[in-house]
């Protein structure tokens, strides 16, 4: 067990353990541990097996920025063991291991697969022989990616919601800069939003002795109204807006200033075998320590570049570590730190670092010496169990890039600091290379209190503090800096030396792509996946940049970052798909139709009822007695104003100011292009109002294109969309006159109510509109009523038309008696193409009216010069349905056309349907070919409807 | 995609709430030729910079007003309703 004695500040609570299994072995842990901290305390060193070569890896940063600890919790894969908190009973397996993380048979590309898996292996490789693909893609499918996702997965078992946030101030990070940030926008007025990626806000602080102050801050926010996500990372920055992940929800952050508080990631150095378990980031050594009390290593040796390994040095001989030596990269000078260390008797070795690390299964021991000493001189080999890492710090400053700031390389501090910041963009912090706590906090003060000032917060004595503050800043960032800058590689040595721990990437990687040419960043990052992985960039962006300079001949500068791109931190795609959301709409007599038991299908947004058992039955007793459909699906407009004849007049191709109240007038709309976009009836209900209906699917699209082009002509119109708000049914058949006469005082005699009247009157008791129109082809009464009216008015039709042979009939049904009539259905017999002469409906385009229309010069012109196609009806020969899609031709031609409404009529003792063909052969009784799926069909024109071609009937 | 829009009826929505229109594309006043017709039905002009343009405000109010944005950056200089528009 390598838990320590109880410390000041720990994140764990003794007095609750809880108990998990790792791989089938319970392990326990206190509450507040993580499962890294449980299992390396239980004595786990490895906990992952790397992608390529399968090495052993081991915790190395502790915060969830390096992809070494990678394990599959429950069902999900690719959980960050260091960070996720322990539950009870929950159920950890390693990944990419087998049969087991400590005997992994494909290990054995560690060994001998070096010269065999270059970059882009695959494809060099794998490509011949040709024929053995196949074989070679399902070994390779087995071997790659990481974890197990359960195939199927029936229901989500898991709810995420989006939420949406605008706020005054986002804060982004909550460690010394954020927290003091949020807290001074927050106390000038602004309403401020903190997303801090950790259980609790402090960053550095928490394991670095700031563990007081970081409370102190965090109580400061709180008392000024800052809202504090926790657990939160921030996943990317997207013209403004911030997504912040926090367990099952995905806050759309949106603030009008943001302040960037990411801090800087820790550096790790590269030299042979700086991958084995046991090499840990001076950051995770301390965090190990400091938060969940468990000793990091016995005997360690500390390599650094600046007093921030020297302090972890002084952390860990603290916590009962054995510092068997320091190498500090500088040459010379005696900081703080570095006298302590002394006068603790710790040897210290300057100008020098880590040349290589030994192990087997993990380190077992480390060579130090100068990176620039020829070879063996002045080495000294030292045996320990962990090698405590720092190679300096990379500023995050991913997501202020992606909201447009630039980085340059700093010479002298050896990293990609930030030359520009966007305007409403703020950096605080050690991003903004203000690392040292106080300047980190003041830095945090000056940005939070800038940020609320742009808004119009905050008095003359807040911007005098934040200008003092801007100076004070500028004066600490002109000091020269503290750090040595390593080398790329700190040794020739052999071995593996890491540059990229995802994707297992080594120097040689890098001086191989180079070699091959992919000799600028982006490209080498594409062929060798450098950055692409997990870690997004943290670990290996700035020693990837550092190889390439050196094997390319350049400088740093010259060869510059990868484009940062989101995610800055790895989410559940479930997260980002958000809550399941199947919107349907439904009639108000749909429980009706479910009673009936109709089958239900989709049909654009609407459920409807398709059939109810029997659609050849239903559509037959149409034709006999009479049926009911449920017709709320339409489009219903109420178009009213002393312009709305006009407004019409001047949306339709035909005239509807000369309509006469009560009566009814078949529109189709068309675009300015002549195209025919929906069609309907239009009812005059008086002189100033109209009602409207449009096809089903179109409702939504013709109120917007109604009120755009009345927005646009500023005409005295309201437009108002009562499709949700009222109820239809259409009532067809030859009694359906008799029907509705028992439940209505109207007249509706074949004298007192003629075809294309439009009535008010009660019917059930219930205020209605009625419609005598003529769809599908028999007597017909439309029926409009509120919605809450719609299931009683269809009980009562049905009641009344019981000794009747009344029948409810559905969609397909329609769709056959519809076709009967050639009634043509938008966007099934039309397309985008289609204009009112090809569909044989020229008597629909008034030229001859005087205004203006939309469509009128393109319609002119089809006047003009014929349409080339068609839409005809056809009878087949034989009983074959043709598909909807099959291709047209004349006798023995080429495709000319295609069919698109088929149906088999029991009515009409064959099959029949409309297709567009070439308008030479738009006549009766022409014979013409359907080739449907290789089968040669005759078929002959028809150009008027098959049933009641003189609307005898339907006028009746 | 992401940005706010201000509705001259109900104020800054999220961009998500909107329909867009496209460019603003004026109808020809008198019967246009051949060629200005198609030029109408089918070109745009589609700047790199400020643009007129048609809104909605679909999952809202309703109304159709202009916009003026710059496409380069998303930054909406100007929303108003076109009966307000000079």
């Amino acid at each position: 067990m390598s838990r320590l004695p109880e410390r000041e500040g720990e994140r764990i609570d003794r007095s609750r353990t809880l108990s998990f299994s790792f791989d089938g072995n319970e392990v326990s842990a206190y509450e507040g541990d993580t499962i890294g901290s449980a299992l390396f305390a239980a004595g786990q060193r490895t906990f992952s097996r790397s992608f390529k070569y399968h090495r052993r890896r081991g915790l190395m940063c502790c915060a969830g920025q390096c992809p070494n600890c990678l394990v599959q919790v429950d069902d999900a894969p690719g959980v960050r063991a260091c960070t996720e908190p322990v539950r009870e009973g929950m159920k950890v397996v390693h990944m990419n291991a087998s049969p087991s993380l400590e005997l992994d048979l494909m290990s054995a590309t560690d060994v001998v697969g070096g010269p065999f898996t270059p970059p882009g292996f695959y494809y060099k490789t794998f490509i011949r022989p040709r024929r053995l693909w196949p074989l070679y893609e399902k070994v390779l499918r087995s071997a790659a990616g990481l974890g197990r996702l359960r195939k199927s997965q029936p229901e989500r078992e898991w709810r995420t919601e989006y939420r949406r946030r605008h706020a005054d101030v986002l804060v982004v990070g909550g460690g010394a800069a954020g927290l003091s940030a949020a807290a001074a926008a927050a106390e000038l007025g602004a309403d401020v939003v903190l997303a801090d990626e950790g259980p609790e806000p402090g960053g550095r602080l928490l394991a670095e002795g700031g563990r007081e102050r970081a409370r102190e801050l965090t109580e400061r926010a709180r008392l000024a109204g800052v809202e504090l996500l926790e657990n939160a990372p921030a996943l990317g920055a997207f013209d403004g807006l911030v997504p912040v992940w926090q367990g099952d929800t995905l806050h759309q952050v949106r603030a009008a200033r943001i302040v960037y508080a990411t801090g800087a990631i820790e550096q790790p150095l590269l030299f042979p075998g700086n991958d084995l378990p046991g090499v840990m980031l001076s950051g995770g050594a301390l965090r190990l320590v400091e938060l969940y009390a468990v000793k990091p290593g016995t005997r360690a040796v500390v390599a650094a570049v600046c007093d921030r390994g020297l302090d972890a040095a002084l952390a860990l001989l603290d916590a009962g570590v054995e510092i068997a030596c320091v190498a500090d990269l500088r040459p010379g000078g005696a900081s703080g730190p570095a006298k302590l260390l002394l006068r603790r008797n710790v040897a210290l070795m300057r100008g020098a670092t880590v040349l290589e690390a030994r192990g087997r299964g993990g380190l077992q021991g480390v060579v130090l010496g100068r990176p620039d000493a020829a070879d063996g001189e002045g080495e000294r080999a030292i045996g320990c169990d962990l090698l405590v890492v720092s190679g300096g710090s990379a500023p995050a400053t991913s997501l202020l890039s992606q909201s447009g700031a630039r980085t340059g390389y700093d010479t002298e501090r050896g990293q990609f600091a930030l030359t520009h910041v966007p305007s409403g963009a703020f950096a605080a912090g050690e991003v903004a290379g203000a690392g040292e706590l106080a300047s980190a906090e003041l830095s945090g003060a000056v940005a939070g209190a800038e940020a609320a000032h742009a808004l119009g917060f905050g008095d003359e004595l807040s911007h005098t503090r934040a200008e003092e503050g801007r100076r004070t800043l500028a004066r600490d960032h002109g000091r020269p800096a503290q750090a040595a800058v390593p080398p790329p590689v700190t040794s020739r040595r052999k071995g593996k030396c890491f540059a990229c721990l995802c994707e297992d990437v080594t120097a040689k990687d890098i001086h191989l792509s180079v070699k091959e040419g992919y000799d600028s960043i982006e490209l080498s990052k594409r062929y060798t996946t450098t950055t692409m992985g997990p870690c997004q960039g943290r670990m290996c962006q700035l020693p990837a940049v550092r190889l390439m300079a050196q094997e390319t001949g350049t400088t740093l500068a010259e060869v510059g970052t990868t484009t940062a791109r989101p995610p800055w931190h790895a989410v559940p795609m479930g997260v980002l798909a958000g809550r399941p959301f199947e919107p349907a709409k439904r009639s108000s007599i749909h429980g009706r139709h479910r009673e009936l038991g109709a089958n239900v299908l989709w049909a654009g947004d609407w459920r409807r009822a398709y059939d109810y058992g029997d659609p050849r039955g239903e559509a037959l007793a149409v034709h006999e007695a009479a049926g009911l459909i449920d017709v709320s699906t339409l489009g219903k407009l109420i178009v009213r104003g002393p312009d709305a004849g006009e407004l019409l007049d001047r949306l339709y191709p035909n005239r509807f100011s000369n309509l006469k109240v009560g009566r009814v007038r078949y529109g189709v709309i068309a675009s300015d292009a002549g195209r025919i976009t929906d069609d309907g009836t239009i009812c005059r209900l008086d002189d100033d109002s109209f009602y409207v209906t449009t096809t089903s699917s179109g409702a939504g699209a013709i109120y917007e294109w109604f009120t755009w082009w009345l927005a646009d002509w500023g005409l005295d119109v309201h437009i108002t969309d009562v499709t949700q708000g009222l109820s239809a049914v259409n009532l067809a058949g030859p009694r359906a006159r008799e029907i509705i006469s028992t439940l209505t005082p109207l007249d509706c005699s074949a004298e007192g109510f003629t075809y294309l009247d439009g009535k008010r009157a009660e019917v059930a008791g219930v205020p209605c509109l009625i419609l005598r129109i003529g769809f599908v082809g028999e007597v017909g009464y439309e029926i409009h009523c509120a919605s809450a009216h719609g299931e009683h008015l269809w009980d009562a039709l049905l009641d009344a038309g019981a000794g009747h042979g009344l029948r409810p009939f559905g969609l397909e049904p329609q769709r056959l008696l519809r076709l009967q009539k050639m009634h043509i259905l938008i966007g099934q017999d039309t397309d985008s193409e289609s204009n009112p002469f090809g569909a044989a409906m020229p008597w629909i385009v008034k030229l001859d009216k005087e205004q203006d229309f939309i469509g009128r010069w393109a319609l002119e012109r089809y006047a003009e010069e014929p349409p080339e196609t068609s839409l005809v009806g056809f009878r087949m020969a034989n009983g074959h349905v043709p598909t909807e899609g099959a291709v047209v031709m004349p006798v023995d031609g080429s495709p000319m056309g295609q069919v698109t409404s088929a149906r088999h009529s029991p009515q009409l003792g064959g099959v029949i349907g409309m297709a567009w063909v070439p308008a030479a052969l738009a006549k009766d009784g022409q014979r013409v070919t359907i080739s449907d799926e290789g089968k040669k069909l005759q078929a002959e024109v028809v150009t008027t409807p098959f049933y009641d071609p003189d609307g005898e009937v339907l006028r009746s | 995609m992401s940005y706010v829009l201000t509705c001259p009826n109900c104020g800054p929505r999220e961009v998500t709430d909107f329909g867009f229109g496209g460019e603003l594309n004026p109808r020809p006043r008198s019967t246009p030729s051949q060629r200005e017709l198609g030029e109408y039905n089918y070109f745009r002009r589609n700047v790199a910079g400020v643009q007129r343009e048609w809104w909605v405000h679909r999952s809202g109010c309703g109304a159709w007003f202009y916009a003026e944005r710059d496409t380069r950056t998303n930054e909406v200089l100007l929303t108003e309703l076109p009966e307000d528009a000079a």
